[in-house]
């Protein structure tokens, strides 16, 4: 165990050296001249010359990669080129809103659609199963962008009772805190709800037809014990395996939301930044987040250990 | 008089016209076509037949197991101690299966979960039925590895089903299926998926702890050498009916049923060395899909004549508690 974990994180480190070159790469090849956007429009050449002189964008590009790579194992991700800040600072000012809508609507998809995948696997067939696989493909295929907006229009603006947008930070209170939250919560959970919910029944269906459920049955075990406790375990890797999925996903899905509904988060960090050309922050935050991908993915396979003794490493 | 109707006290279990019907796309299919018998206290009953006659079926519609959405008990009564079990609530069954009646089942590979130890599936069904502590019911547990000989069971109850061979594994389901005394055990062919020498092991532990639980047995297998070593009586099953019953010994000294001749001579039989073929029963099982008319084995049977094809019959008496459901069963008997 303790060596596959070794092994897995010697593997991580050529993973992300590799996404570490991607991302340098695609910014340097994209069109477009920082030093450019900094300067403003009709600013001199020589301006321009010395700015990215400034910004060592003239020195050959294994040479910026590895002085990017250096100061970053030191802790420093550069400096933002518009504010002007590090942009540690700028995505640790952003950190807990987006930590906050991505929690919370882990914690609903989670809690959710793992429920109604049994419910609906228990009673195969039934209303139930059939009102799940209806909400699903409205789950799948209705984007965030478009539940977003119906939710504002008819729970904020048409009632009045949820507000249309924005944030509250946690420590202005934990109830106007989680109001706000509520309305992009459903809207950016609603397709991992639905895409929990469909492999969560899959996997009980199977589990519920094997032999030692009939075996638990025969024991006289109740419902509630059948589908909690026996089928629930063995359902389990599956479902874990989506629910690392989603979380994965999660990260593009809090860009949309957070512009939908005007919080400040790390999605629309990026989004200014992307517009414009701000490198250090983009590089960072792509490399932060491909990071946390890769961690999320360890932590699964690790956690398989945890639901099937059979699994081991 | 017939004898199922000699309902005593040392009746367990009475099961009367019991019919279960599968229900696929288009059609039903008549599994179980009203079967009568009895279970009495502590004895061991075997039910015999080839696949696909209703000898599983018949036990999983006792204690109400069959698929919820595909099969359904239509009619007939299994009374325990009187009670049927048919229309019991859920609540109340629960607290028979396990308890009362307990099954072991075929594939001892598939039938404990995976993702449990085996003390923790034992001790679960102490806890169902009586209220102990966990650590009450994890030495209850160790204690049934004992009883069903498993060498080593304090380090045996933490082990999980895949560390565990197939003949280790039915040993753990019979220890679960006996942690709390019932007073039936349905055996499904607890031996069928093993190699012969545990096969052998695992029969003599049923039959050893039967003697010494007096729990009564319901051994349900398509092996007659099963039956001659450990049953009192035996019920022959085809095409979802029962086609005798008998005491094992005046059911293997004369069949009067023609079925039963045939599965007996389709026994391999050793001491007579290499035979030159093994008589088979010619002919298939009847599509139990459609409506038959006269018995259903008619159309295999050596013995079959005209009435044979047109009525179906039913079980009557051929002898001091031997029954057979057959129109020519005194000739074959003398046959």
């Amino acid at each position: 165990m303790a060596a596959y974990i070794l092994r897995r994180f010697v593997s991580t480190i050529a993973v992300m050296a590799m996404v570490g070159i991607f991302i340098f790469l695609l910014l340097r090849l994209a069109r477009g001249d920082p030093a450019a956007m900094i300067a403003g429009r009709n600013a001199a050449p020589q301006l321009i010359a010395s700015i990215r002189e400034h910004l060592g964008l003239n020195d050959p590009m294994p040479v910026q990669f590895m002085r990017w790579v250096r100061d970053m194992l030191g802790g420093d991700f550069g400096t933002s080129i518009f504010a002007g800040r590090p942009v540690l600072d700028l995505i640790s000012q952003r950190l807990e809103p987006t930590l906050s809508l991505s929690i919370l609507t882990m914690i609903l998809s989670v809690s959710v659609g793992v429920s109604f995948g049994i419910l609906a696997a228990w009673r195969s067939g039934g209303l139930l199963d059939r009102l799940l696989a209806a909400f699903s493909a409205v789950g799948y295929s209705v984007p965030v962008f478009v539940i977003g907006y119906f939710l504002i229009y008819f729970f904020a603006i048409r009632t009045h009772w949820l507000p249309v947008q924005g944030y509250i930070p946690l420590n202005q209170g934990l109830g106007p805190w989680f109001v706000h939250l509520i309305l992009p919560t459903v809207a950016l959970g609603l397709g991992y709800i639905a895409f929990i919910a469909r492999v969560t029944r899959a996997s009980m269906l199977e589990v519920l037809s094997e032999d030692y459920m009939r075996t638990a049955a025969a024991k006289g075990a109740s419902s509630y014990a059948m589908l909690f406790h026996h089928a629930l375990k063995n359902a389990g890797v599956p479902i874990l395996t989506v629910i690392g999925i989603s979380f994965a996903y999660l990260i593009g899905g809090v860009v949309l939301t957070e512009t939908v509904f005007n919080i400040p988060g790390i999605g629309r960090l990026v989004v200014d930044a992307i517009n414009n050309r701000d490198y250090p922050i983009i590089q960072s935050v792509l490399i932060l987040t491909s990071g946390l991908y890769v961690l999320i993915n360890l932590t699964v396979d690790l956690a398989y250990t945890l639901i099937d003794p059979r699994i081991r490493y | 008089m017939q004898m199922h109707q000699t309902a005593g006290n040392d009746v367990l279990l009475d099961v009367r016209d019991l019919e279960t019907h599968f229900y696929g796309e288009e059609s039903v299919t008549r599994a179980l076509s009203g079967i009568s018998f009895q279970v009495k206290k502590g004895e061991t009953l075997g039910v015999v037949g080839e696949s696909g006659c209703g000898k599983s079926v018949t036990a999983l519609s006792i204690l109400r197991l069959l698929p919820k959405l595909t099969a359904r008990t239509v009619g007939g009564e299994a009374r325990l101690h009187g009670r049927d079990l048919l229309k019991l609530s859920h609540r109340e069954m629960r607290k028979i299966r396990g308890n009362q009646i307990a099954m072991i089942f075929q594939e001892p590979m598939t039938s404990l979960n995976p993702v449990y130890t085996v003390g923790h599936q034992i001790a679960e069904a102490v806890q169902i039925h009586t209220k102990v502590s966990r650590t009450v019911a994890m030495a209850k547990a160790e204690e049934m590895l004992r009883l069903v000989r498993i060498a080593d069971p304090e380090r045996r109850v933490c082990n999980y089903p895949h560390e565990m061979s197939g003949g280790m594994r039915q040993r753990a389901m019979i220890a679960m299926a006996l942690a709390c005394s019932p007073e039936l055990l349905i055996a499904d062919e607890p031996t069928t998926a093993l190699d012969v020498t545990i096969q052998a092991q695992i029969l003599r532990l049923i039959v050893d702890l039967k003697a010494r639980t007096g729990t009564a047995v319901m051994f349900i297998t398509h092996d007659l050498g099963v039956v001659a070593e450990t049953c009192q009586r035996v019920i022959v099953m085809y095409a979802g009916r029962i086609v005798e019953q008998a005491n094992v010994i005046d059911l293997f000294a004369r069949p009067a049923h023609p079925y039963t001749q045939g599965l007996m001579r389709s026994v391999p039989d050793p001491r007579r060395g290499r035979q030159r073929r093994l008589p088979e029963i010619p002919g298939i099982v009847p599509n139990l899909r459609e409506p038959n008319v006269g018995c259903s084995f008619a159309p295999r049977c050596p013995f079959a004549i005209d009435i044979c094809r047109e009525k179906t019959p039913i079980l009557r008496d051929v002898g001091p508690s031997h029954a057979a459901a057959c129109w020519r069963a005194e000739e074959v008997m003398g046959a």
